[in-house]
């Protein structure tokens, strides 16, 4: 056993005595709440490429969630609405970028951005997830079938709406028959909610969703949404004032 | 079974360097880093919205990737420099069996430790992704970390001081993560301003990426996000290390052969 020499207690007391003031200090200067800051423009993409040290995947996903912090700040529906919604996408589009595979972008765009009450914002993300679909339509096409849905229902653009079911139609064959079925099903009268259920049940259902969080985040809106069916029927609200959602 | 004494001496001094580690609490590290990351890991899957497990893989690959390389650097430049320090070296290098042995000793003693310190993050990784991509994928962190253990111990050899081996380490690390990159920027300027300084700037890009192993290319998280892993990959990764392990052992045995103790 290794032998120990006693401490001096000048030494003891002076330790303790620290400890306290430490501690005090703290306790009498407590951490005050951090303002919010504005969403600064995305770095370019040769800076993000170098400082990724060639993980390129990763810093896709460590933009995502600083991006996520941005918008955490105040309240969500609040700081959705004081978002530069540029500059958001210029944050999305460096991600999409670095990881072209990864699907939370897309579905940050159109599940989490496009739900500010805010048409002239939802008319940006939408343009967005149009864009990236285009890139790689095999892939992106559930994002496209959720912008046709907000498109519709939010918006309250039918040509909008039809315009994005097209091109689902035409431009993604892999996708299943509810999906390029949308343009015909946008075209039919149907309750806003009965709708959104009907395609967050058909995407549950087809297993294409395996993300635990995305599925629990799915199953509690179609519960949300059964729920809210079974209150009596009310008008659709204008986009500006819908909550969000879809 | 006989060995040569110069063997046996590589055998010990090996053996004796991975002990060195042991005792120097490396367990606890490793145990601190595996339930670190596994900390860390929770955290992230907390915070996504969706694509869960492929943020997690990437970015805990990315942060162990970081930390198992410091972790390897500090452990050879604090252990070369204390046994030169303490003169260790010296009466090493007096017995019949050569420079050369020991330093390969040494050598094979910091792959082992390298081997150790890539285990709580293959385990890890193995956890997040599919088995045999997590396998490539620790494979080339194994590899990754005996250049930086046998680029630190070069370091060490040659400055003698633990603060400027450490540095050079970093620089050549983060140099070797990004060169393909820089390679890539200065062609990039080159062709949109064809004058003779991006000509230039570019030529000496290139003249560092030929001379530095591509480490980007190592552990990469794509293999364990989307299964892109190969054994073609898996090859380039061992060939890439072969041959710069080779280079950085030769300078290694030519600073020491040159050196009058």
């Amino acid at each position: 056993m290794t032998s120990t020499r006693p401490v001096p207690r000048a030494v003891a007391l002076t330790l303790a005595a620290a400890l306290v003031a430490q501690v005090s200090w703290h306790a009498l200067h407590p951490l005050t709440s951090a303002a919010a800051v504005a969403l600064p423009a995305a770095p370019p993409m040769a800076v993000l490429r170098l400082a990724s040290l060639g993980e390129n995947e990763a810093l896709a996903k460590l933009l995502l969630l600083s991006l996520a912090a941005h918008d955490g700040q105040a309240g969500a529906a609040l700081s959705l609405r004081a978002l530069d919604y540029d500059r958001v996408v210029g944050w999305l589009e460096r991600a999409v970028t670095l990881d072209p595979r990864a699907r939370a972008p897309l579905a940050a765009a159109s599940e989490v951005y496009a739900a500010v009450p805010d048409a002239a914002r939802v008319r940006v993300m939408l343009a967005f997830v149009e864009r990236q679909f285009a890139a790689d339509p095999a892939r992106r096409w559930p994002w496209l079938a959720q912008a046709a849905l907000v498109a519709r229902h939010r918006l309250h653009d039918l040509p909008l709406a039809r315009r994005y079911a097209r091109e689902l139609r035409l431009r993604a064959p892999g996708a299943p028959p509810w999906a390029r079925q949308m343009e015909a099903f946008v075209l039919e009268e149907m309750d806003e909610r009965e709708a959104a259920r009907a395609v967050i049940g058909a995407l549950l259902d087809s297993g294409q969703i395996t993300d635990p969080n995305e599925l629990r985040f799915l199953a509690r809106r179609l519960e949300g949404m059964q729920e809210e069916m079974r209150q009596p029927p009310r008008r659709t609200e204008p986009a500006a004032q819908s909550p969000p959602g879809l | 079974m006989t060995f040569s004494p110069a063997v046996r001496v590589g055998a010990t001094v090996a053996c004796d360097t991975l002990r060195e580690a042991l005792r120097g609490r490396l367990s606890w590290l490793l145990v601190a880093l595996g339930a670190g990351g596994f900390a860390l890991s929770a955290f992230l899957g907390a915070l996504a919205l969706t694509d869960t497990r492929e943020t997690q893989a990437a970015l805990l690959a990315a942060l162990l990737r970081l930390a198992c390389a410091g972790i390897v650097a500090v452990f050879v430049v604090a252990s070369i420099v204390r046994e030169a320090h303490d003169k260790q070296t010296e009466m090493l290098l007096a017995l019949p069996a050569g420079r050369a042995a020991w330093l390969l000793g040494r050598l094979a003693g910091f792959a082992l430790l390298a081997v150790l310190v890539a285990l709580p993050a293959g385990l890890l990784a193995g956890a997040l992704a599919a088995p045999a991509q997590a396998m490539l994928w620790s494979a080339g962190l194994v590899c990754e970390l005996w250049i930086v253990a046998v680029f630190a111990a070069f370091c060490a050899l040659g400055l003698g001081h633990a603060a400027p081996a450490l540095c050079a380490t970093g620089g050549f690390y983060l140099l070797a993560r990004s060169a393909a990159v820089l390679q890539w920027l200065a062609h990039d300027a080159a062709q949109r301003a064809p004058d003779a300084s991006q000509r230039f700037i570019a030529a000496g890009a290139d003249a560092v990426a030929f001379l530095l192993p591509r480490l980007d290319s190592f552990a990469r998280a794509e293999w364990l996000l989307y299964g892109t892993g190969t054994a073609a990959d898996l090859a380039g990764v061992l060939a890439q290390s072969a041959i710069f392990l080779t280079l950085l052992t030769a300078a290694c045995l030519v600073d020491l052969h040159r050196r009058r103790f």
